[in-house]
């Protein structure tokens, strides 16, 4: 029996079928192995030793981490729990490790981390990040297919220095917030954070920006490397307690669902558990704050504007409304829902890169919703799914009628707000 | 067996080699379903096609392999468990027919068509498909077909077998036949539609289903009626139904589950009842607006200690949602669940009620009771821990309790899961000797060489209810 199975969660599940309908590698993949239910019965074989790690990886790793099975099942079986429980037990294992495998198949595009080593090398250095990268790709020749995210790959934008420096008080603060800046969105997407910055600011809130954060660990955890993503919450826990805030913002789906669950990530550690609950419960999207503090417009925008929301955002952090209620509160705006927007888009953190041709059959299942809808613009919530959505978009030769607009973006514009 | 040169074989019958599923991780992926007990198959095939179905069934008669049909596994009853061995078919794939033909309100699906579609189709055309099992979403069509799903709306509406035209069907010889056909009225031969349907896969694999759709009604009204004791309950069923109205569905919650509910999350529910009873009404708005009224009179003439009617959908909707937390609440405190659908007849529902309390006492089990009170379909149901030996050995004592009390106050087995593994030992019990070899006879002459779904509803000498998955 491995023991770091989740075994005992397992028996939550009473095998309805419930989560079928709602998991993407079902419905594009058509097997019971790639389901929901089929993943937490062979991690219950495996942990009763009928079947062994390596028969059952293909099924879990082609697992895209969504979560959307978690919203789905009627009696709350803890799946993330159970996959992370076979990450780990895979990269202890000697069948070779998760992050090994990554670099057997060519995983990341160089691009991708000579642009983060060049502005971040600190970050990068210290959070293993270069590890996973130089064992993944940077050695070796880019394939064929990876082209593809080459072309989408944003250029680095450095963070805008006058954003970041602002201390300046609104003259009332409603609220007294730090901002988590996450590593790979504060190297691609720091026109986002300082946007998202000035947002915060224009709805009455002292932003904070703490140097000492570091990486939320997402990456690291999916990869199954525990102990590091424990070390990574305790620097953020550390950090964030040097002063009292309100709470604690972010506006990347994926890193907000890592930094709410630290307190489920360190429950064994009894002298950590209590401070990883404090913190993780002071953290929220930015759309949760937006629109419950409200903000005031300043331009119409006359697009029709969809929405493809992060799966962790909604599945994790069970954020749903929020943003759809500040999206459709933007003057001259024509809103229309994507159908089955609650399906992954098939991004989830590297999944795109590591099982590209999966992926891109799931992206092909979201973009024929797309089609229905005919949008100008697809507003997302986490720079994965962005990332995805602008492949999606191109792949459909798309690009001159579909904007993909992360929502601080389209807030921002909204408000008449700029990064400088 | 199923041999190298038999899978040689069927690579020539299927179209594609990647619905030929022969891995271990595939293999033990089929071998459960929603209830009890773990068989893994030989083999799993997926089949598109009634030719693909025909040439693998000739196959598999020829050699005499056990073929298991299965939709998406959501069976309560053990029917799609691979108990020999033998051959999984997965329908669930086999969803890309759906056609609604509005002039002759009609549905033609194949039988891996998820349920709740065929009714979502049908509403853009103002129809109806009203067989609503709870699993609507999850389900498939063949599967609803096979153990003769009925849900809520039962009470109004009837079950499945009530909405079936005809079927195409492939014997156990691999013939290709079609029953019934497109029209409501057709008494040419037996009604071997009928027969085929609540077969759980035993006579014939279904391959193609004509489905009878009804108008969809204008409007519907929700109301919550709170009664402190389940005799008067009871009674209020009775005499609603005996006042001109036919609601479309009487759902019914214990003092357990309410309990249960309101400790998951609150709703604001009164613990200290015997029962709550959610009833919809549908309908022309006018009508069901005077119809609610009725029947809180009738409610409160009865006892009822409060009666709510639900201003507007958004309210009915969380009226309903207290029934659907039902679920998820009651495994909280243990993980197992054992969903029992013996049925009564609807007078007898406040004996029942009374027996199960009696059960729960005698052997100690945590038992709750909610289901579909309009037509005595009542779920008693135990949460349990499969992993507790002892208590399991107790529950299942009380599981076959509960069967031969529904039996003795002239009720059912089963009133929708089907007989599967799970109930089969009970059969002559319900049936009596001569009943049992009867339906023996049908599946002989259907299927001489039983290979069709063997192992399901006749028990082998000596069997007993056993709830273990190894
Ligand atoms: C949470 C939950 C709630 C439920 N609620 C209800 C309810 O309200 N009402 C109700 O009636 N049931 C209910 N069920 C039981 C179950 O969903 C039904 O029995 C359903 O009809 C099974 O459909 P399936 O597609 O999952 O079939 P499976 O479970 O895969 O198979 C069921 C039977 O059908 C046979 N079969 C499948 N396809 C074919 C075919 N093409 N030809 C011949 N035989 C075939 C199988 O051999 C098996 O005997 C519930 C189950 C769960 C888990
Ligand atoms: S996390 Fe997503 S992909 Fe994985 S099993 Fe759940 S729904 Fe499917
Ligand atoms: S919905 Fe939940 S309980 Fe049902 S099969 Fe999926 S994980 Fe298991």
């Amino acid at each position: 029996m491995t023991s770091q199975l989740a075994y005992k969660e397992t028996f939550d599940c009473v095998q309805c079928g419930y989560c079928l309908p709602a998991c993407p590698t079902y419905l594009t993949m058509g097997k019971e192995r790639h389901s929901p239910r089929g993943r937490i019965n062979l991690v219950k074989l495996a942990a009763e030793g009928k079947i062994s790690l390596d028969e059952i990886s293909d099924s879990l790793d082609l697992c895209l981490g969504c979560r959307a099975c978690e919203t789905a099942c009627p009696t709350n079986v803890q799946y993330g729990k159970i996959l992370e429980s076979f990450k780990v037990a895979k990269s202890e294992s000697n069948q070779s490790p998760f992050i090994e495998k990554l670099a057997l198949q060519n995983a990341l595009p160089n691009k991708f981390w000579q642009k983060a080593a060049v502005r971040t090398l600190g970050i990068y250095q210290k959070t293993k990040l270069n590890k996973l990268a130089r064992k993944s790709g940077l050695l070796r020749v880019l394939p064929e297919r990876l082209r593809a995210f080459e072309e989408i790959t944003p250029v680095v934008q450095p963070p805008k220095r006058k954003v970041r420096q602002n201390t300046i008080l609104p003259k009332k603060a409603k609220l007294n917030v730090a901002f988590f800046t996450g590593c790979v969105m504060d190297v691609f997407f720091a026109k986002i954070n300082d946007l998202s910055i000035r947002l915060l600011e224009h709805a009455g809130c002292h932003v904070t920006i703490i140097k000492e954060q570091t990486c939320c660990g997402a990456l690291q955890h999916h990869s199954g490397d525990k102990s590091f993503t424990k070390k990574l919450a305790k620097e953020n826990i550390t950090a964030f307690e040097q002063a009292e805030y309100d709470y604690v913002v972010n506006s990347i789906g994926g890193c907000g669902a890592m930094l709410v669950e630290y307190d489920k990530l360190l429950e064994n550690e009894p002298q950590w558990v209590e401070r990883a609950e404090k913190f993780a419960k002071k953290n929220i999207d930015i759309s949760v704050i937006l629109s419950s503090l409200g903000i005031s417009f300043e331009k119409e925008i006359n697009k029709v504007v969809t929405y493809q929301p992060s799966c962790h955002l909604l599945n994790v952090q069970k954020v749903k409304d929020d943003p759809v209620k500040l999206i459709t509160s933007i003057p001259g705006l024509t809103y229309l829902p994507l159908p089955q927007a609650d399906m992954c888009c098939g991004s989830a953190g590297i999944y795109n890169i590591v099982h590209y041709e999966e992926s891109m059959d799931i992206l092909d299942e979201k973009m024929k919703h797309v089609h229905t809808v005919r949008p100008a613009v697809i507003v997302t919530s986490n720079p994965g799914c962005h990332l995805q959505m602008c492949l999606g978009v191109k792949r459909e030769g798309l690009e001159k009628k579909i904007r993909v607009v992360h929502i601080v973006e389209l807030l921002a514009e909204a408000c008449g707000i700029e990064a400088v | 067996m199923v041999t190298e040169q038999i899978v040689n074989q069927l690579k020539k019958i299927m179209e594609s080699e990647s619905r030929i599923l022969t891995e271990k991780a595939d293999l033990v992926s089929y071998s459960f379903d929603a209830s009890f007990g773990t068989y893994f198959p030989e083999l799993v095939l997926q089949p598109l096609s009634a030719g693909e179905v025909a040439g693998i069934v000739k196959l598999a008669n020829e050699y005499k392999i056990p073929i298991y049909p299965r939709g998406a596994g959501t069976s309560l009853s053990g029917g799609p468990l691979p108990v020999h061995g033998g051959i999984v078919l997965d329908f669930s794939q086999w969803n890309q027919l759906l056609i609604v033909d509005p002039e002759d309100t009609v549905a033609i699906v194949s039988p891996g068509v998820i349920t709740a579609n065929i009714d979502k189709e049908a509403k853009k055309h103002g129809l109806m498909y009203p067989p609503d099992p709870s699993s609507s979403h999850v389900s498939t069509i063949g599967g609803n077909l096979a153990e003769n799903a009925g849900g809520p709306r039962g009470l109004k509406y009837g079950v499945t077998k009530d909405y079936v035209l005809g079927l195409e069907i492939v014997t156990a010889e691999g013939e290709i036949i079609r029953t019934g056909g497109r029209t409501i009225k057709n008494v040419t031969g037996y009604d071997l539609t009928k027969l085929i349907v609540g077969a759980e896969g035993t006579l014939g694999i279904i391959t193609e289903a004509t489905l009878q759709l009804i108008p969809r009604p204008q409007a519907s009204k929700t109301l919550m009626v709170i009664f402190a004791d389940i005799v008067d309950a009871g009674r209020a069923i009775s005499s609603v139904l005996t006042s001109g109205i036919m609601p479309s569905k009487m759902e019914i919650m214990d003092q357990a589950s309410i309990a249960a509910v309101e400790a998951y999350e609150p709703v604001g529910l009164p613990v200290d009842v015997d029962a709550i009873i959610l009833i919809e009404l549908d309908g022309h708005p006018l009508a069901i607006e005077d119809e609610s009224e009725k029947v809180k009179q009738v409610c409160l003439d009865l006892g009822a200690r409060k009666v709510v009617i639900a201003k507007n959908d958004h309210a009915a909707a969380e009226l309903w949602r207290a029934r659907k937390l039902v679920s998820p609440a009651i495994v909280r405190t243990k993980p197992t669940k054992i969903s029992e659908d013996a049925t009564i007849p609807r007078s007898k529902i406040p004996e029942m009620f009374k027996r199960l309390q009696e059960i729960k006492k005698k052997y100690q089990v945590d038992l709750v009771v909610f289901g579909h009170a309009g037509d005595g379909n009542l779920h008693p149901n135990i949460i349990t821990n499969i992993q507790d030996k002892e208590e399991m050995k107790r529950v299942e004592k009380a599981v076959e309790e509960i069967f031969a009390t529904a039996i003795e106050l002239g009720g059912t087995l089963s009133g929708e899961h089907g007989i599967g593994t799970m109930k089969a030992p009970f059969m002559e019990m319900e049936l009596g000797e001569i009943g049992v070899e009867m339906m023996k006879r049908m599946k002989t002459a259907w299927d001489p060489n039983n290979i069709l779904n063997p192992g399901k509803i006749f028990p082998v000498k000596g069997q007993r209810l056993v709830l273990v998955n190894d």
